[in-house]
């Protein structure tokens, strides 16, 4: 089950702790992965360890013209494109009173404009084979809301709209376009949590833990699959329970 | 029959599939070959490629036949 033998895929942002389990999740399955992300040495060094069939292409993708530049270079390296993942995402956080606009036009640049200019590329080249998965993660903060995380919150929201959107327009073409939602993820940065703050968080969520980024990694794995054919322009919600909408 | 119009002609016959004999001129992409919105746009993004043209929305929104595409690139190259 789950055989992406022969297929292509690129995944952003796969320098961080969800974005390498994908990769390393499609790349396990047989996948051709392109791996893109800021941090280059940490890039080349993923590339180095999958070994075969992965391709590293570094890309701020703040910038407009490095992002179309990507996707053509990754079309290009990869012989074609079945497979994107909207992995890449920043959070600029603070409370909506004192947020500086620059910190709202970056978070929404990177986790949306730069998620659509992406899929836009990759669209054309999955309609001419009649085949293609995106799949862009988004978070439940899109859904549910969270003091300090107006931008990163409507940058989510605003990807989950995009993506029924295109859903809607390409499903005849075999494409579909699916959003993975993690909850609380263990990461360096819930890490840096003390023993009560972890209490509260965990307190709300019914598995009593919070989830790894494997847990996401498979999400995306089915996603991509043949499998999931028939599932296009849904939320997959991975959060332990912690919100169930 | 022009150069050009060939060119179109073998685009619409690969992109719809349909038999060559229907795709006369005055053909429409829509009501006669049985394409749909998309296949449109995915028609012109084709015509754009090997004309080495650009076909802006205004005018590619006016592109209903076979005719009406080969005038256009026509005019245009």
């Amino acid at each position: 089950m789950f055989d992406l033998t022969g297929r292509k895929a690129l995944v952003t942002g796969a320098t961080g702790g969800i974005g390498e389990a994908i990769a390393r999740a499609l790349h396990g399955a047989g996948a051709t992965v392109v791996i893109s992300g800021t941090r280059t040495e940490k890039l080349d060094a993923l590339a180095g360890d999958l070994g075969e069939r992965a391709i590293a292409a570094p890309c701020d993708l703040s910038d407009r013209a490095a992002v179309k530049a990507l996707a053509k270079t990754a079309v290009e390296q990869a012989g074609g494109m079945d497979i994107l993942v909207n992995n890449a995402g920043l959070t600029r956080d603070g409370l909506a009173m004192r947020m500086k606009e620059e910190d709202w036009d970056k978070v929404l640049e990177v986790n949306l404009t730069a998620g659509f200019l992406l899929s836009q590329a990759m669209l054309r080249t999955m309609m001419k084979q009649r085949h293609g998965r995106i799949i862009s993660i988004t978070s439940i903060v899109g859904a549910a809301g969270n003091p300090g995380q107006a931008n990163y919150a409507a940058s989510k929201a605003g990807v989950t709209g995009m993506s029924k959107s295109l859903a809607q327009e390409v499903a005849t073409r075999g494409i579909t376009v699916n959003c993975v939602a993690p909850g609380f993820i263990a990461t360096a940065m819930t890490d840096a949590l003390d023993d009560r703050q972890r209490e509260t968080l965990l307190s709300g969520i019914p598995m009593g833990r919070m989830g790894s980024p494997d847990d996401i990694a498979a999400a995306v794995l089915y996603l991509a699959s043949d499998e999931a054919g028939y599932v296009t322009g849904q939320t997959l919600h991975v959060n332990g329970g912690m919100a169930m909408i | 029959m022009s150069d050009i119009a060939e060119r179109v002609k073998k685009i619409v016959i690969e992109h719809l599939g349909v038999e060559e004999d229907k795709v006369t001129e005055n053909a429409s992409f829509i009501e006669d070959l049985g394409a749909d919105s998309l296949d449109t746009v995915e028609l012109v993004m084709a015509f754009e490629e090997e004309f080495g043209c650009e076909i802006p929305d205004d005018a590619a929104e006016k592109i209903q036949t076979v005719k009406d595409a080969i005038d256009f690139i026509s005019k245009a190259s």
